[in-house]
């Protein structure tokens, strides 16, 4: 799914002021925001955006207040015309579109939520949702329809014929995105979309958002200013800093190798525990079959150097752990390991945050096993490895993009 | 200073431009002129049809229904003081005159405001146009009127439209302007054309500015009845006017009174139109 470019953006410069022409020389001259501000007058909105969305992927511009992020977002629908570059849709140049092709493309393809919503206060709920088919001229029943699934999408049914301004500001911009919705566009702009909502508000849109996508599929480009709203819903993270990409990739590539120190600053304050996974700090987890005896798992616990060891089935599935004491005793006793197992121990899935581990992770008298949706092992979290990483140690911290290196290893 | 810059003959030039309109362009004159007069006066004729009880009636049910009990109530008893003066038909001819112009001001002004709103160069040009209109005294343009169009009703309607018709254009131009750029922006961005953005978006939004100007053109048209009056336009303002010269103090104030009378009925109807409008946009 990755491979398919949606948007492309290429060489996107804004000069906003008179003399562009002669902006746009010294910038390739080389000349930085402020010379060339003092030079012609002329400001730098954007410096040569490039990169590429992914078909499906929540794509998050970030920046803070004047870097030129808002500019970026209007020359993807040519609500500000570059000043030179192209955007390609699906390949196609937009910028170098008729106002007719343009129109077609905004109607069809690409749909924008705003920041301030952007409702119109003379319509009702249904009537705002309708907007972009009624000026399509859908039939009055088909837009209706349409409207009110988009409605239903977001939760918003039974507000229909309701005006704008009776509804809080959450539930306003949940109609700002079933009317972006209704269109059943490709791509979504949505240019601060949440950040005129209260923080509690707002952490349950982004839930919403992610929640939605895992179904649509859209290709969503998503402004903002709040690095954790970034890491939380990025895909990958476009860091834009006087009108100029610094830097494009995963939220983790970000935090981890920030590109340079203006990164590297932006990212030092955020909270570890928040983004980070079990899945970045497990280690390789050892595993017994059940079907071996105890001297076996007595035996990998010797070599190993370790007191307690999982004990899975043929799929790998975890079934419990044993301690080094029980499988002595076992072995004294002639018990097989299904008698002495404890099959009681805490179990995390791989995606749980940090911060949602701490409390288990110290209660815990054996490591704490990671599974999978099918209770598959797959790693052991130990405390170390949870310090180590929330100090910022590269080390203890996996590239979860391979997730082969963390296979389990079991002994047959 | 006076021998370094000779005195510009700025007042032969303009004589010379009212001589030159006047001679070429009679026909087109005489045309509006009988135009103007035939709308005047078929007005006047179908209001004078209407006997005085039932239109009384009529105003006080409109004022009902677009206002409210207390302005319904006003007009019922105000306009039944207007009948028992004595002055119901030099009301009828007011009603007639000030109806004209501000149904041409609206003609005129909304497109022109609409206009001037989209394009930045019109609007340059039109808002020292509108200056001039309302600060030039009237009396000025008022005797090129009567060369124009002669004695009567219609230079007075022409008065009272170059008068009144600013606010009309102004408050169109501000209300489509003030309609918040994010919201103009979303329309755009759902791929509207010019012509949807302005009759879906941005005329609604705006309306109860545009109809707040209209009011104000209103009023404007009703406060030019006596200067109307003064190149024979028939009405209140003849009988103030005739009172005036006349010294009958006590006359001028009846006339004046039922000025003020219909200046207020059509004021609170017209205000109530707008508030309305905003009352079904917020819904509160």
């Amino acid at each position: 799914m990755k491979e398919t470019v949606k948007v492309k953006v290429e060489d996107v410069t804004k000069i906003f002021g008179k003399n562009s022409k002669k902006a746009i020389a010294l910038l390739e001259n080389g000349d930085t925001k402020g010379e060339i501000l003092k030079k012609t007058g002329s400001t730098v909105g954007v410096n040569k955006a490039n990169f590429e969305v992914y078909a499906g992927e929540i794509f998050v511009i970030m920046g803070l207040s004047g870097s030129g992020k808002s500019t970026l977002v209007r020359m993807l629908n040519r609500l500000i015309d570059p000043t030179i570059g192209k955007v390609y849709i699906d390949g196609k140049d937009i910028v170098a579109m008729s106002k007719e092709e343009l129109r077609k493309v905004r109607r069809e393809k690409i749909s924008m939520v705003f920041q301030k919503f952007a409702l119109l206060p003379h319509r009702t709920i249904l009537e705002n949702t309708e907007y972009g088919l009624e000026i399509q001229g859908v039939e009055k029943e088909a837009r209706k329809t349409r409207a009110m699934e988009s409605l239903k999408l977001v939760g918003l049914e039974g507000y229909e014929n309701q005006y704008p301004d009776q509804l809080s500001g959450g539930m306003q911009q949940r109609v700002g995105l079933a009317r972006a919705l209704a269109n059943d566009p490709d791509v979504l702009l949505m240019d601060e979309a949440f950040s005129a909502l209260d923080p509690l508000i707002r952490k349950d849109m982004q839930d919403e958002l992610l929640d939605l996508q895992s179904n649509m599929e859209k290709t969503i480009i998503f402004i903002t200013h709040d690095l954790d709203e970034a890491l939380r819903i990025g895909d990958r993270i476009a860091l834009m800093k006087d009108g100029s990409i610094v830097q494009v990739g995963t939220p983790e590539e970000i935090l981890m190798n920030p590109s340079n120190d203006y990164v590297e600053r932006f990212v030092e304050d955020v909270d570890l525990s928040k983004v980070l996974t079990a899945n970045h700090v497990m280690k390789r987890a050892e595993a017994v079959n059940i079907d071996k005896g105890p001297r076996v798992a007595l035996k990998m616990m010797k070599e190993l150097g370790i007191s307690s060891i999982y004990v899975v089935n043929k799929r790998k599935t975890l079934l419990g752990a044993i301690t080094a004491d029980q499988a002595k005793q076992a072995v004294e006793q002639g018990q097989s390991i299904h008698d002495i197992l404890i099959d009681s121990i805490d179990t995390v899935i791989g995606e749980t945050l940090l911060t949602d581990l701490f409390d288990t992770v110290s209660q815990a008298t054996i490591p704490v096993a990671v599974v999978d949706e099918a209770n598959r092992l797959k790693g052991i979290v130990v405390r170390g490895a949870v310090l180590g990483a929330l100090a910022g140690n590269n080390e203890n911290i996996n590239n979860t993009e391979l997730p082969e290196s963390q296979k389990v290893e079991v002994t047959n | 200073m006076e021998n370094l810059f000779p005195k510009l003959p700025v007042a032969d030039w303009i004589d010379a431009f009212v001589d030159w309109l006047t001679s070429t362009f009679a026909v087109a004159f005489d045309g509006i002129s009988s135009v103007l007069e035939s709308v005047v006066e078929g007005l006047v004729t179908v209001l004078t049809f209407i006997p005085s009880y039932v239109f009384i009636i009529l105003l006080t049910l409109i004022a009902w229904k677009l206002a409210n009990k207390g302005i319904a109530l006003f007009t019922f008893i105000g306009l039944l003081l207007v009948a028992n003066l004595g002055y119901w038909d030099p009301m009828l001819d007011t009603l007639a005159l000030v109806l004209t112009s501000v149904i041409i001001s609206i003609i005129i002004g909304i497109p022109t405001g609409i206009w001037a709103s989209q394009k930045k160069t019109v609007k340059q040009i039109v808002v020292p146009i509108l200056d001039f209109m309302q600060t030039m005294p009237a009396f000025v343009y008022l005797i090129p009127a009567i060369f124009f169009f002669n004695i009567g009703v219609v230079p007075g309607v022409v008065a009272s439209v170059i008068f009144a018709m600013p606010p009309t254009i102004r408050l169109t131009i501000l209300g489509i302007q003030q309609v918040p750029s994010d919201i103009t922006e979303a329309t755009e961005a759902f791929g509207s054309t010019t012509s949807q953005k302005l009759f879906k978006v941005q005329l609604p939004l705006a309306m109860p500015t545009i109809l707040a100007g209209i009011n104000q053109s209103i009023m404007l048209a009703l406060s030019m009845v006596v200067i109307a009056a003064m190149v024979g336009a028939p009405g209140l303002g003849a009988d103030v006017y005739r009172a005036v010269t006349q010294i009958q103090i006590g006359r001028g104030f009846e006339a004046g009174i039922a000025i003020v009378v219909v200046a207020i009925i059509l004021d609170r109807i017209t205000q109530n139109i707008g508030n309305k409008n905003q009352g079904g946009v917020s819904g509160k």
